[in-house]
C-alpha cells in the first residue's frame, strides 16, 4: 500500500509511545485514563492513555501503543498530539474524519481513524468513571464504517 | 560490496527471468517471428523447431513424453484446463444434473485450484475441501478417507505456496492410480525446483508455471498423460485445435521458448541451488527464533521446500511489519495486505490462530539470493519486530503475565 507522507512520518517516528506503568498501576491511579479498543484477530488493538491535571482539568500527557497497521499507528500517534494540552471537552470533540484528512488515509484505513476515536473516548470514559464523573452515552456518529 | 535495496526475498511470487533465458527467446521476437502453424514455409518451420526443442526440455523436467506437453498462459490456464477438463470428460451423470461425480481437493491450495472447483461445484459436482493438520501436510490416507465410489479427480498441490510444506504426492498418485481416479497436481512452487517423475511420482495431470523458474511470465504447461491411462479432457477453449486441441490459440512462441531453456537450466542446477538456498533458508528461520521470542515457523518442519520461510512474531502485526521492513521485499499473511482483509486462508486452515496469522511473513529465497542479503534480512527484521513491540500494548500485556486470550476485546 502506498501511503502519504504524514502517515509515514507518524510510524516511522511514532508520537508518544508508551504508557503511565503497569496496567495495575494505570488501573488505581485517578489521573490516568485508559482507552483499549480493538482485538488481536481483527488486526488492530491500540491503547490510548492520557493523565488529566485534576487543578485545571487539561490532559497533560498523552501516550500510545498500538498493535496494527501502519495507518491505525500512524492514527494513534496523531490522537496523542492533538489530546496533549485540551481539556476534555475539548478531547471529546474530536472526530474520526479530522484524523482522516490530517492523515490523509486512503479509504480502506478508514476504520484506524475510527478505532483512534474510540480509543480517546473510551480514555475518557475510564478517567470519568474513576473521578465519579457522569458519564454520556457515547454517541457511536462516525463517519465511515466499522 | 554495498547491498543494493529493496532485497527481494519474494520468490514464490515470481522470480527474475534469467539471462540465458532472455538470450534464447530474443531472436524469436525479431527474426524467427513466424506463426509455428505455418507449415509451408521457412518462418513456420523455424518457429515450430523453437517450440519442438522448448518441448523436449520441459518434457525432459518431469520425465514425460513431448507429446505429454500442452503449453498455456501459466499454471492457472493449466489448472483450469486440468480440473474442468477433466471433471466435464469423466462426469457420472449429465451436464447440469445433480451428482455429476466427486473431487478431492484441500482446503489451502491455491485460489486457481480451489476456484475452478467451487465452480464445478456450482454446476452440480461434488467436491470434499480436506482440513490438514497443523503441519500443513495433506497425506495419502487423509485422501483415502475421503475418496468415493463417485469419485473422479483428485487435485492436490505438490508444495504450498505460502507455507512451502510438501504434500505426499508420489503416495496419492499411487492410491488414485490403484482405484482408477484421475489425479491431478499442481507443481508450480516445486516443478523445477525439485525433481519430478510423472511415472515414478503416479501423476496424470501436471501444471506449472515459467515465472516461477526464472523463465518469463504468462506461459506455463500442462503435463496430460497419455498412457496407463491416456487422460482425456474436455477442452474449454474453441479455435484452431493448437496443442492437440486441448489449448487452441497461436501459440506464444518467444514465451515458450524462454520456458523450454528455463526448464533446461532448472534441470542441470536444481540441485545445487536446493542445497544453497535450504542452508541459507535454515539460517534465517534458525537466526529468527533465537533472537525473538514468540515466533513460530508455521508449516512442518523438515518436508518443506529449501528456499520458503514462513514465520509468526506474536504481538506485531503483519502489515505494520511490513512498512518496518520496506526495504525487504516479500509476503505477508495479513489482512491488510490483501484486499479482503482476511489474514492468509492457509495459516487460519493448519489451524494458526488469527493472531499470528495477522503477523506473518512468507520470505522465499531464489537462485540469486546471497548470504550476504539473508544477513541483512535476519538484521532487519529482528529489528523490526522489536521496535513494533515496543509499540505493541500486546507484548506489555504478555509480559505482565496476562492471558490475551482471556481478555475482552470490543470486537468490532
Amino acid at each position: 500500500m502506498a501511503y502519504g507522507p504524514k502517515i509515514i512520518d507518524h510510524y516511522e517516528n511514532p508520537r508518544n509511545v508508551g504508557n503511565f506503568g503497569s496496567q495495575e498501576q494505570m488501573k488505581t491511579d485517578k489521573k490516568i485514563g485508559v482507552g483499549l479498543v480493538g482485538a488481536p484477530e481483527c488486526g488492530d488493538v491500540m491503547q490510548l492513555c492520557i493523565k488529566v491535571n485534576e487543578q485545571t482539568g487539561t490532559i497533560e500527557d498523552a501516550k500510545f501503543k498500538t498493535f496494527g497497521c501502519g495507518s491505525a499507528i500512524a492514527s494513534s500517534s496523531l490522537a496523542t498530539e492533538w489530546l496533549k494540552g485540551r481539556t476534555i471537552e475539548q478531547a471529546e470533540e474530536i472526530r474520526n474524519t479530522q484524523i482522516v484528512e490530517e492523515l490523509s488515509l486512503p479509504p480502506v484505513k478508514i476504520h484506524c481513524s475510527v478505532l483512534a476515536e474510540d480509543a480517546i473516548k473510551a480514555a475518557i470514559i475510564d478517567y470519568k468513571k474513576k473521578n465519579g464523573m457522569p458519564v454520556a452515552d457515547h454517541d457511536h456518529d462516525h463517519a465511515g464504517s466499522h | 560490496m554495498t547491498l543494493k535495496l529493496p532485497v527481494y526475498m519474494d520468490h514464490a511470487a515470481t522470480t527474475p527471468c534469467d539471462p540465458r533465458v532472455v538470450e534464447a527467446m530474443l531472436p524469436y521476437f525479431t527474426e524467427k517471428y513466424g506463426n509455428s502453424g505455418s507449415r509451408n514455409h521457412r518462418f513456420g518451420w523455424e518457429a515450430e523447431a523453437g517450440v519442438d526443442e522448448a518441448r523436449e526440455h520441459a518434457a525432459k523436467l518431469i520425465g514425460a513424453s513431448e507429446k505429454e506437453i500442452i503449453f498455456t498462459s501459466g499454471s492457472t490456464e493449466s489448472n483450469n484446463i486440468a480440473i474442468k477438463g477433466a471433471a466435464y470428460m469423466y462426469e457420472k451423470a449429465p451436464a447440469g444434473s445433480r451428482g455429476r461425480g466427486h473431487i478431492v481437493t484441500c482446503e489451502i491450495e491455491h485460489k486457481a485450484v480451489l476456484d475452478p472447483v467451487k465452480r464445478l461445484v456450482k454446476e452440480g459436482f461434488e467436491a470434499t475441501f480436506l482440513e490438514p493438520p497443523r503441519d500443513g501436510i495433506v497425506t495419502a490416507e487423509m485422501v483415502k478417507n475421503a475418496l468415493r465410489p463417485d469419485t473422479i479427480l483428485v487435485t492436490i498441490m505438490w508444495a504450498n505456496n505460502e507455507i512451502g510444506t510438501i504434500n505426499e504426492v508420489r503416495e496419492i498418485g499411487k492410491l488414485c492410480k490403484e482405484r482408477g481416479i484421475i489425479f491431478h497436481t499442481d507443481a508450480t512452487q516445486w516443478a523445477g525446483k525439485m525433481p519430478v517423475n510423472v511415472d515414478a511420482d503416479n501423476i496424470d495431470l501436471l501444471s506449472w508455471s515459467g515465472h516461477k523458474i526464472y523463465g518469463p511470465k504468462g506461459v506455463g504447461a500442462l503435463y496430460v498423460r497419455r498412457h496407463r491411462p491416456r487422460v482425456r479432457l474436455q477442452a474449454l477453449q474453441d479455435g484452431g485445435g493448437q496443442e492437440r486441441g486441448f489449448r487452441s490459440g497461436t501459440l506464444n512462441i518467444p514465451g515458450i521458448v524462454g520456458f523450454g531453456k528455463a526448464c533446461q537450466i532448472a534441470l542441470a542446477e536444481m540441485e545445487s541451488d536446493a542445497i544453497r538456498l535450504g542452508r541459507l533458508r535454515k539460517k534465517l528461520e534458525t537466526e529468527i527464533s533465537s533472537q525473538l521470542d514468540t515466533c513460530a515457523v508455521n508449516g512442518h518442519a523438515e518436508k518443506r521446500l529449501p528456499h520458503i520461510a514462513n514465520i509468526s512474531f506474536g504481538f506485531v502485526e503483519g502489515e505494520g511489519l511490513m512498512m518496518a521492513v520496506k526495504n525487504i521485499a516479500c509476503s505477508s499473511g495479513s489482512a491488510c495486505t490483501s484486499a479482503s482483509l482476511e489474514p492468509s486462508y492457509v495459516l487460519k486452515g493448519i489451524g494458526v490462530g488469527d493472531d499470528l496469522a495477522h503477523s506473518s511473513l512468507r520470505l522465499s529465497l531464489g537462485k540469486w539470493t546471497t548470504e550476504e542479503q539473508v544477513d541483512y534480512a535476519i538484521k532487519e527484521i529482528v529489528q523490526a519486530v522489536k521496535k513494533l513491540r515496543m509499540m505493541s500494548p500486546l507484548y506489555d500485556m504478555h509480559k505482565e503475565g496476562i492471558d490475551l486470550s482471556k481478555v475482552e476485546w470490543a470486537h468490532h
